[in-house]
Protein backbone atom coordinates (compact mmCIF):
# COMPACT_ATOMS: atom_id res chain seq x y z
CA UNK A 1 0.00 0.00 0.00
CA UNK A 2 1.50 3.08 -1.38
CA UNK A 3 1.96 6.05 1.76
CA UNK A 4 -0.76 8.22 1.84
CA UNK A 5 -1.00 11.86 1.25
CA UNK A 6 -2.46 14.57 2.86
CA UNK A 7 -4.32 16.90 0.03
CA UNK A 8 -5.55 20.13 1.65
CA UNK A 9 -8.48 22.13 -0.94
CA UNK A 10 -9.82 25.57 -0.90
CA UNK A 11 -12.97 24.21 -3.24
CA UNK A 12 -16.14 27.07 -3.64
CA UNK A 13 -14.27 28.88 -0.68
CA UNK A 14 -14.09 26.50 2.02
CA UNK A 15 -11.40 24.87 3.48
CA UNK A 16 -11.20 21.13 3.14
CA UNK A 17 -8.42 18.31 3.60
CA UNK A 18 -8.14 14.88 3.84
CA UNK A 19 -5.86 11.87 3.53
CA UNK A 20 -6.14 9.90 0.08
CA UNK A 21 -3.86 7.19 -1.59
CA UNK A 22 -1.77 8.98 -4.34
CA UNK A 23 -4.07 7.21 -7.23
CA UNK A 24 -6.83 8.49 -5.86
CA UNK A 25 -8.01 10.69 -9.13
CA UNK A 26 -9.25 14.61 -8.53
CA UNK A 27 -12.71 13.41 -9.78
CA UNK A 28 -13.14 10.62 -7.54
CA UNK A 29 -12.07 12.73 -4.69
CA UNK A 30 -14.41 15.62 -5.55
CA UNK A 31 -17.07 13.72 -5.42
CA UNK A 32 -16.39 10.98 -3.24
CA UNK A 33 -14.48 12.49 -0.50
CA UNK A 34 -15.76 16.16 -0.84
CA UNK A 35 -19.01 15.08 -1.06
CA UNK A 36 -19.83 17.14 -4.63
CA UNK A 37 -21.65 14.82 -6.75
CA UNK A 38 -22.24 17.90 -8.95
CA UNK A 39 -19.46 17.20 -11.41
CA UNK A 40 -19.72 14.04 -13.15
CA UNK A 41 -18.02 11.23 -14.17
CA UNK A 42 -18.52 10.58 -17.88
CA UNK A 43 -16.04 8.75 -20.48
CA UNK A 44 -12.82 8.32 -17.89
CA UNK A 45 -10.98 8.68 -20.43
CA UNK A 46 -10.27 12.37 -20.93
CA UNK A 47 -12.53 12.87 -24.08
CA UNK A 48 -16.20 13.77 -22.72
CA UNK A 49 -15.17 16.53 -20.35
CA UNK A 50 -18.22 16.24 -18.05
CA UNK A 51 -15.71 15.91 -15.24
CA UNK A 52 -14.18 19.21 -15.92
CA UNK A 53 -13.70 21.64 -12.94
CA UNK A 54 -11.55 24.34 -12.44
CA UNK A 55 -8.18 24.27 -10.29
CA UNK A 56 -6.27 27.75 -9.64
CA UNK A 57 -8.84 29.46 -12.25
CA UNK A 58 -7.90 26.81 -14.78
CA UNK A 59 -10.16 24.03 -16.62
CA UNK A 60 -8.72 20.93 -16.43
CA UNK A 61 -10.41 17.08 -16.54
CA UNK A 62 -10.53 16.28 -13.22
CA UNK A 63 -10.48 12.14 -14.42
CA UNK A 64 -7.33 12.72 -15.62
CA UNK A 65 -5.34 14.25 -12.76
CA UNK A 66 -4.56 12.82 -9.51
CA UNK A 67 -5.76 14.31 -6.12
CA UNK A 68 -2.44 15.25 -4.80
CA UNK A 69 -1.71 17.41 -7.59
CA UNK A 70 -4.36 19.80 -6.60
CA UNK A 71 -3.27 20.01 -2.87
CA UNK A 72 -2.90 23.89 -1.87
CA UNK A 73 -4.97 24.65 -4.98
CA UNK A 74 -8.46 26.30 -5.39
CA UNK A 75 -11.45 24.35 -6.72
CA UNK A 76 -14.33 25.33 -8.35
CA UNK A 77 -16.74 23.09 -9.16
CA UNK A 78 -20.36 23.54 -10.68
CA UNK A 79 -22.13 24.00 -7.21
CA UNK A 80 -19.94 27.21 -6.48
CA UNK A 81 -21.94 28.90 -9.36
CA UNK A 82 -24.77 29.75 -7.36
CA UNK A 83 -24.76 32.70 -5.46
CA UNK A 84 -26.81 33.31 -2.48
CA UNK A 85 -29.67 30.90 -3.76
CA UNK A 86 -29.79 32.81 -6.62
CA UNK A 87 -29.05 30.78 -9.99
CA UNK A 88 -25.81 32.09 -12.03
CA UNK A 89 -26.31 34.17 -15.29
CA UNK A 90 -24.92 31.21 -17.22
CA UNK A 91 -27.48 28.31 -15.17
CA UNK A 92 -30.21 30.47 -16.12
CA UNK A 93 -28.80 30.84 -19.32
CA UNK A 94 -28.73 27.06 -19.79
CA UNK A 95 -32.32 26.79 -18.72
CA UNK A 96 -33.97 29.54 -20.37
CA UNK A 97 -32.26 28.65 -23.88
CA UNK A 98 -32.48 25.03 -23.29
CA UNK A 99 -28.83 24.32 -23.27
CA UNK A 100 -29.43 20.45 -21.65
CA UNK A 101 -31.40 18.11 -22.65
CA UNK A 102 -30.20 14.71 -20.47
CA UNK A 103 -28.32 16.94 -18.67
CA UNK A 104 -25.41 14.75 -18.18
CA UNK A 105 -22.94 17.24 -19.60
CA UNK A 106 -23.91 19.96 -18.13
CA UNK A 107 -21.86 20.22 -14.70
CA UNK A 108 -18.75 20.44 -17.56
CA UNK A 109 -20.15 22.99 -19.98
CA UNK A 110 -20.87 25.00 -17.12
CA UNK A 111 -17.50 25.13 -15.97
CA UNK A 112 -15.74 25.33 -19.04
CA UNK A 113 -18.48 28.07 -20.22
CA UNK A 114 -17.11 29.66 -17.21
CA UNK A 115 -13.96 30.01 -17.37
CA UNK A 116 -14.30 31.58 -21.38
CA UNK A 117 -16.36 33.95 -19.95
CA UNK A 118 -13.59 34.63 -17.33
CA UNK A 119 -10.71 35.48 -19.69
CA UNK A 120 -13.49 36.71 -22.66
CA UNK A 121 -16.77 38.92 -21.59
CA UNK A 122 -17.49 39.17 -25.75
CA UNK A 123 -16.98 35.22 -26.91
CA UNK A 124 -18.10 35.23 -30.59
CA UNK A 125 -19.93 31.87 -31.74
CA UNK A 126 -17.05 31.00 -32.52
CA UNK A 127 -15.04 31.68 -29.23
CA UNK A 128 -17.94 30.17 -27.51
CA UNK A 129 -17.68 26.66 -29.76
CA UNK A 130 -13.53 26.77 -29.24
CA UNK A 131 -14.15 27.11 -25.29
CA UNK A 132 -16.33 24.20 -24.92
CA UNK A 133 -14.53 22.56 -28.02
CA UNK A 134 -13.56 19.42 -24.62
CA UNK A 135 -17.07 19.17 -23.84
CA UNK A 136 -18.92 16.73 -25.44
CA UNK A 137 -22.68 16.36 -25.63
CA UNK A 138 -24.81 13.44 -27.04
CA UNK A 139 -28.30 15.43 -27.00
CA UNK A 140 -28.56 19.20 -28.26
CA UNK A 141 -26.34 19.12 -31.15
CA UNK A 142 -25.06 22.22 -29.37
CA UNK A 143 -27.17 25.14 -30.56
CA UNK A 144 -28.63 25.55 -27.51
CA UNK A 145 -25.69 25.71 -25.72
CA UNK A 146 -24.41 28.35 -27.57
CA UNK A 147 -27.64 30.69 -27.22
CA UNK A 148 -26.91 29.60 -23.54
CA UNK A 149 -23.24 30.85 -23.33
CA UNK A 150 -24.45 34.08 -25.39
CA UNK A 151 -27.06 34.69 -22.92
CA UNK A 152 -25.36 34.79 -20.21
CA UNK A 153 -22.81 36.90 -21.26
CA UNK A 154 -25.04 39.29 -22.21
CA UNK A 155 -26.75 38.85 -18.95
CA UNK A 156 -23.39 39.46 -16.76
CA UNK A 157 -22.59 42.69 -19.11
CA UNK A 158 -25.91 44.05 -18.03
CA UNK A 159 -25.97 42.98 -14.76
CA UNK A 160 -22.10 43.59 -13.78
CA UNK A 161 -22.30 39.74 -12.33
CA UNK A 162 -18.34 38.37 -12.63
CA UNK B 1 -10.42 2.80 -14.05
CA UNK B 2 -8.25 3.33 -10.89
CA UNK B 3 -4.62 3.14 -11.72
CA UNK B 4 -2.11 0.38 -9.41
CA UNK B 5 -1.37 1.83 -7.02
CA UNK B 6 2.55 4.27 -6.62
CA UNK B 7 4.18 6.30 -4.28
CA UNK B 8 3.83 9.98 -5.05
CA UNK B 9 7.37 11.77 -4.53
CA UNK B 10 7.44 15.70 -5.09
CA UNK B 11 10.92 17.36 -5.79
CA UNK B 12 11.32 21.15 -4.95
CA UNK B 13 14.35 21.21 -7.37
CA UNK B 14 15.67 19.94 -10.78
CA UNK B 15 19.01 17.79 -8.70
CA UNK B 16 16.50 16.34 -6.60
CA UNK B 17 14.08 14.74 -9.33
CA UNK B 18 17.32 13.75 -10.66
CA UNK B 19 18.30 12.13 -7.42
CA UNK B 20 14.89 10.25 -7.41
CA UNK B 21 15.03 9.09 -10.65
CA UNK B 22 18.93 7.80 -10.11
CA UNK B 23 17.56 5.90 -6.76
CA UNK B 24 14.35 4.51 -8.43
CA UNK B 25 15.54 3.97 -11.94
CA UNK B 26 12.67 1.94 -14.55
CA UNK B 27 10.22 1.95 -11.44
CA UNK B 28 10.02 5.55 -11.93
CA UNK B 29 8.38 7.72 -14.03
CA UNK B 30 8.42 11.72 -14.56
CA UNK B 31 4.55 13.45 -14.17
CA UNK B 32 4.89 16.78 -16.13
CA UNK B 33 1.30 17.44 -17.72
CA UNK B 34 0.33 13.82 -17.17
CA UNK B 35 -2.41 14.10 -19.94
CA UNK B 36 -1.06 11.17 -21.47
CA UNK B 37 0.94 9.43 -18.39
CA UNK B 38 -2.30 9.51 -16.65
CA UNK B 39 -4.79 7.68 -19.25
CA UNK B 40 -1.58 5.06 -19.76
CA UNK B 41 -1.41 4.39 -16.14
CA UNK B 42 -5.47 4.12 -15.73
CA UNK B 43 -5.30 1.67 -18.72
CA UNK B 44 -2.27 -0.07 -16.90
CA UNK B 45 -0.01 0.14 -19.75
CA UNK B 46 2.43 2.41 -17.60
CA UNK B 47 2.61 1.08 -14.15
CA UNK B 48 5.34 2.97 -12.36
CA UNK B 49 6.07 2.15 -8.81
CA UNK B 50 7.31 5.67 -8.27
CA UNK B 51 5.38 8.91 -9.89
CA UNK B 52 8.10 11.89 -9.64
CA UNK B 53 5.96 14.83 -9.86
CA UNK B 54 8.04 17.97 -11.14
CA UNK B 55 5.02 20.57 -11.32
CA UNK B 56 6.24 21.95 -7.67
CA UNK B 57 9.52 22.69 -9.36
CA UNK B 58 9.94 26.57 -9.53
CA UNK B 59 10.92 28.43 -12.37
CA UNK B 60 10.76 25.60 -15.49
CA UNK B 61 7.92 27.02 -16.93
CA UNK B 62 8.28 30.26 -19.99
CA UNK B 63 8.95 31.22 -23.24
CA UNK B 64 11.75 33.63 -23.96
CA UNK B 65 14.36 34.65 -26.61
CA UNK B 66 17.79 34.57 -25.38
CA UNK B 67 21.44 34.11 -27.27
CA UNK B 68 19.81 33.53 -30.46
CA UNK B 69 17.31 30.80 -29.68
CA UNK B 70 13.90 30.76 -28.88
CA UNK B 71 13.61 29.06 -25.28
CA UNK B 72 10.96 27.12 -24.14
CA UNK B 73 10.74 25.74 -20.14
CA UNK B 74 10.14 21.91 -19.54
CA UNK B 75 7.38 23.02 -17.86
CA UNK B 76 5.53 25.32 -20.29
CA UNK B 77 1.88 24.56 -21.04
CA UNK B 78 0.30 24.42 -24.28
CA UNK B 79 -1.87 27.18 -22.82
CA UNK B 80 0.69 29.35 -22.19
CA UNK B 81 2.42 28.57 -25.94
CA UNK B 82 -1.49 29.25 -27.16
CA UNK B 83 -1.33 32.37 -25.13
CA UNK B 84 2.17 33.66 -25.57
CA UNK B 85 2.62 37.05 -27.85
CA UNK B 86 6.12 36.12 -28.74
CA UNK B 87 4.53 32.83 -29.58
CA UNK B 88 1.55 34.32 -31.65
CA UNK B 89 3.99 37.22 -33.49
CA UNK B 90 6.93 35.05 -34.20
CA UNK B 91 6.14 31.76 -34.28
CA UNK B 92 3.45 31.10 -36.10
CA UNK B 93 3.74 27.24 -36.86
CA UNK B 94 4.16 26.77 -33.22
CA UNK B 95 0.75 28.06 -32.54
CA UNK B 96 -1.01 26.58 -35.59
CA UNK B 97 0.16 23.15 -33.63
CA UNK B 98 -0.51 23.89 -29.95
CA UNK B 99 -4.16 24.84 -30.95
CA UNK B 100 -4.95 21.52 -32.69
CA UNK B 101 -3.50 19.24 -29.45
CA UNK B 102 -6.43 17.81 -27.51
CA UNK B 103 -8.85 20.61 -26.26
CA UNK B 104 -8.50 23.44 -24.15
CA UNK B 105 -8.67 21.31 -20.55
CA UNK B 106 -5.77 18.66 -21.94
CA UNK B 107 -3.78 22.39 -23.10
CA UNK B 108 -4.16 23.42 -19.62
CA UNK B 109 -2.13 20.56 -18.50
CA UNK B 110 -0.15 19.21 -21.06
CA UNK B 111 3.45 20.64 -21.85
CA UNK B 112 6.04 21.19 -24.83
CA UNK B 113 8.62 19.19 -22.99
CA UNK B 114 6.11 15.93 -22.24
CA UNK B 115 4.37 15.93 -26.04
CA UNK B 116 8.38 15.17 -26.93
CA UNK B 117 9.55 13.20 -24.39
CA UNK B 118 6.55 10.81 -24.49
CA UNK B 119 7.84 9.50 -27.99
CA UNK B 120 4.18 9.05 -29.60
CA UNK B 121 4.46 9.27 -33.16
CA UNK B 122 1.05 10.61 -33.27
CA UNK B 123 1.95 13.45 -31.00
CA UNK B 124 1.86 16.90 -33.20
CA UNK B 125 5.18 19.03 -31.73
CA UNK B 126 7.75 16.54 -33.00
CA UNK B 127 7.13 17.03 -36.39
CA UNK B 128 6.96 21.43 -35.94
CA UNK B 129 10.17 20.84 -33.74
CA UNK B 130 12.02 18.76 -36.80
CA UNK B 131 10.97 21.13 -39.23
CA UNK B 132 12.22 24.02 -37.20
CA UNK B 133 15.45 22.26 -36.35
CA UNK B 134 14.93 22.48 -32.44
CA UNK B 135 16.93 21.33 -29.61
CA UNK B 136 16.27 19.22 -26.80
CA UNK B 137 18.14 20.19 -23.43
CA UNK B 138 18.31 16.46 -21.09
CA UNK B 139 19.56 17.42 -17.68
CA UNK B 140 20.88 14.68 -15.58
CA UNK B 141 23.30 13.72 -12.74
CA UNK B 142 26.31 15.10 -15.20
CA UNK B 143 24.24 18.14 -15.69
CA UNK B 144 22.54 19.21 -19.42
CA UNK B 145 23.23 18.46 -22.78
CA UNK B 146 21.61 19.39 -26.05
CA UNK B 147 20.36 15.98 -28.43
CA UNK B 148 19.26 17.54 -31.79
CA UNK B 149 15.57 16.81 -32.42
CA UNK B 150 16.50 14.59 -35.38
CA UNK B 151 18.21 12.41 -32.84
CA UNK B 152 16.03 12.67 -30.14
CA UNK B 153 13.33 10.11 -31.35
CA UNK B 154 14.74 6.32 -31.71
CA UNK B 155 11.66 3.67 -31.86
CA UNK B 156 8.06 3.61 -30.73
CA UNK B 157 7.57 5.33 -27.54
CA UNK B 158 11.71 5.47 -26.95
CA UNK B 159 13.96 8.29 -27.00
CA UNK B 160 17.25 9.39 -26.51
CA UNK B 161 16.90 10.32 -23.17
CA UNK B 162 18.27 8.65 -20.21
CA UNK B 163 16.04 7.18 -17.19
CA UNK B 164 17.95 9.90 -15.42
CA UNK B 165 17.38 12.84 -17.29
CA UNK B 166 14.66 15.19 -17.65
CA UNK B 167 14.02 17.70 -20.47
CA UNK B 168 14.60 21.07 -18.68
CA UNK B 169 14.17 23.19 -21.85
CA UNK B 170 13.32 23.46 -25.50
CA UNK B 171 15.71 25.47 -28.20
CA UNK B 172 14.53 26.45 -31.44
CA UNK B 173 17.06 28.91 -33.23
CA UNK B 174 15.34 32.16 -34.03
CA UNK B 175 14.53 32.06 -37.45
CA UNK B 176 16.42 35.14 -39.69
CA UNK B 177 14.35 36.92 -41.69
CA UNK B 178 11.73 35.77 -44.70
CA UNK B 179 10.93 32.47 -42.82
CA UNK B 180 7.70 31.49 -42.77
CA UNK B 181 6.22 28.01 -41.07
CA UNK B 182 2.79 26.09 -40.87
CA UNK B 183 1.34 23.47 -39.67
CA UNK B 184 -1.42 21.26 -40.75
CA UNK B 185 -3.18 18.86 -39.06
CA UNK B 186 -5.93 16.20 -40.49
CA UNK B 187 -8.10 15.05 -37.53
CA UNK B 188 -11.51 12.98 -37.52
CA UNK B 189 -12.72 14.97 -34.25
CA UNK B 190 -11.35 17.84 -31.94
CA UNK B 191 -9.21 15.77 -29.89
CA UNK B 192 -8.24 13.30 -31.79
CA UNK B 193 -4.73 12.20 -32.87
CA UNK B 194 -4.11 13.51 -36.10
CA UNK B 195 -4.59 11.18 -39.40
CA UNK B 196 -1.81 12.39 -40.56
CA UNK B 197 -0.30 16.35 -39.97
CA UNK B 198 2.42 18.17 -41.76
CA UNK B 199 4.80 20.79 -39.84
CA UNK B 200 7.00 23.09 -43.12
CA UNK B 201 9.20 25.99 -42.47
CA UNK B 202 11.28 27.84 -44.60
CA UNK B 203 13.94 30.68 -45.17
CA UNK B 204 13.92 32.41 -48.54
CA UNK B 205 17.16 34.93 -49.43
CA UNK B 206 16.19 37.75 -51.42
CA UNK B 207 15.96 36.72 -54.83
CA UNK B 208 12.80 34.57 -53.27
CA UNK B 209 14.94 31.04 -53.41
CA UNK B 210 14.63 28.70 -50.31
CA UNK B 211 17.86 28.90 -48.35
CA UNK B 212 16.65 26.77 -45.28
CA UNK B 213 13.70 24.17 -45.42
CA UNK B 214 12.31 21.82 -42.48
CA UNK B 215 9.71 19.41 -43.42
CA UNK B 216 8.31 17.12 -40.25
CA UNK B 217 5.53 14.83 -40.57
CA UNK B 218 3.14 13.65 -37.75
CA UNK B 219 1.37 10.04 -37.22
CA UNK B 220 2.94 8.36 -40.78
CA UNK B 221 5.74 5.94 -38.86
CA UNK B 222 6.85 4.23 -35.64
CA UNK B 223 8.73 7.63 -35.37
CA UNK B 224 8.11 11.64 -36.25
CA UNK B 225 9.16 11.66 -39.56
CA UNK B 226 12.02 13.80 -41.15
CA UNK B 227 11.30 14.25 -44.58
CA UNK B 228 14.80 14.64 -45.71
CA UNK B 229 14.43 14.45 -49.23
CA UNK B 230 12.02 16.67 -49.59
CA UNK B 231 13.92 19.36 -47.79
CA UNK B 232 17.13 18.63 -50.19
CA UNK B 233 14.62 18.98 -53.42
CA UNK B 234 13.92 22.45 -52.50
CA UNK B 235 17.04 23.92 -50.91
CA UNK B 236 17.94 26.25 -52.99
CA UNK B 237 15.10 26.45 -55.32
CA UNK B 238 12.31 28.76 -55.75
CA UNK B 239 9.23 27.80 -54.23
CA UNK B 240 6.57 28.16 -57.05
CA UNK B 241 3.68 25.80 -57.18
CA UNK B 242 5.27 23.41 -59.29
CA UNK B 243 8.69 22.54 -57.22
CA UNK B 244 5.88 23.18 -54.09
CA UNK B 245 3.96 19.75 -55.63
CA UNK B 246 7.44 17.87 -56.08
CA UNK B 247 8.22 18.81 -52.71
CA UNK B 248 5.07 17.31 -51.71
CA UNK B 249 5.51 14.10 -53.74
CA UNK B 250 8.61 13.87 -52.01
CA UNK B 251 7.39 13.95 -48.48
CA UNK B 252 4.67 11.83 -49.57
CA UNK B 253 7.27 9.09 -50.48
CA UNK B 254 9.14 8.73 -46.84
CA UNK B 255 5.93 8.68 -45.05
CA UNK B 256 5.45 4.93 -43.80
CA UNK B 257 2.24 5.17 -42.60
CA UNK B 258 0.05 1.77 -41.56
CA UNK B 259 -3.77 1.06 -42.00
CA UNK B 260 -5.67 1.51 -39.14
CA UNK B 261 -8.98 2.73 -38.46
CA UNK B 262 -8.15 6.34 -39.17
CA UNK B 263 -7.95 5.06 -42.69
CA UNK B 264 -5.82 2.72 -45.41
CA UNK B 265 -1.94 3.68 -45.78
CA UNK B 266 -2.56 4.82 -49.17
CA UNK B 267 -5.21 7.09 -48.28
CA UNK B 268 -2.54 8.99 -45.78
CA UNK B 269 0.39 9.16 -48.18
CA UNK B 270 -2.30 11.07 -50.31
CA UNK B 271 -2.94 13.46 -47.02
CA UNK B 272 0.44 13.87 -46.68
CA UNK B 273 1.13 14.76 -50.24
CA UNK B 274 -1.98 17.50 -49.90
CA UNK B 275 -0.79 18.69 -46.27
CA UNK B 276 2.61 18.92 -47.18
CA UNK B 277 1.38 21.13 -50.50
CA UNK B 278 -0.49 23.71 -48.23
CA UNK B 279 1.91 23.55 -45.44
CA UNK B 280 4.55 24.34 -47.43
CA UNK B 281 2.31 27.12 -49.80
CA UNK B 282 1.27 28.50 -46.41
CA UNK B 283 4.97 29.21 -45.10
CA UNK B 284 6.23 30.57 -48.46
CA UNK B 285 3.35 33.06 -47.91
CA UNK B 286 4.06 34.07 -44.15
CA UNK B 287 7.58 34.06 -45.10
CA UNK B 288 7.33 36.69 -47.81
CA UNK B 289 5.49 38.99 -45.00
Amino acid sequence: MAKKQVVHVKVNGREREAEVEPRMLLVHFIREVLGLTGTHVGCDTSHCGACTVLVDGKTVKSCTMFAPQADGCELFTVEGLIKDGQLHPLQEGFKEEHGLQCGFCTPGMLMSSYALLQKNAKPSEDDIRWGISGNLCRCTGYQNIVKAVQYAAQKMEQGGTK
Amino acid sequence: MIPPTFDYLQPKTIPEAIALLQQYGDDAKILSGGQSLIPMMKLRIARPAYLIDINRIAGMSYVKEEDGHLKIGGLTREAELESSPLVRSKYPIILDTTRVIADPQVRNLATLAGNLAHGDPANDHPATMLALGAKVIATGPAGARVIPIEDFFLSLFTTALAPNEIVTEIQIPVPPALSGGAYFKLERKVGDFATAAVAAQLTLDSSGTCQQVGVGLTNVGPTPVKARKAESFLRGKKPDEGNIRQAAQLASDEARPSSDLRGPAEYKKGLVKELAFRALSRAVERAGR
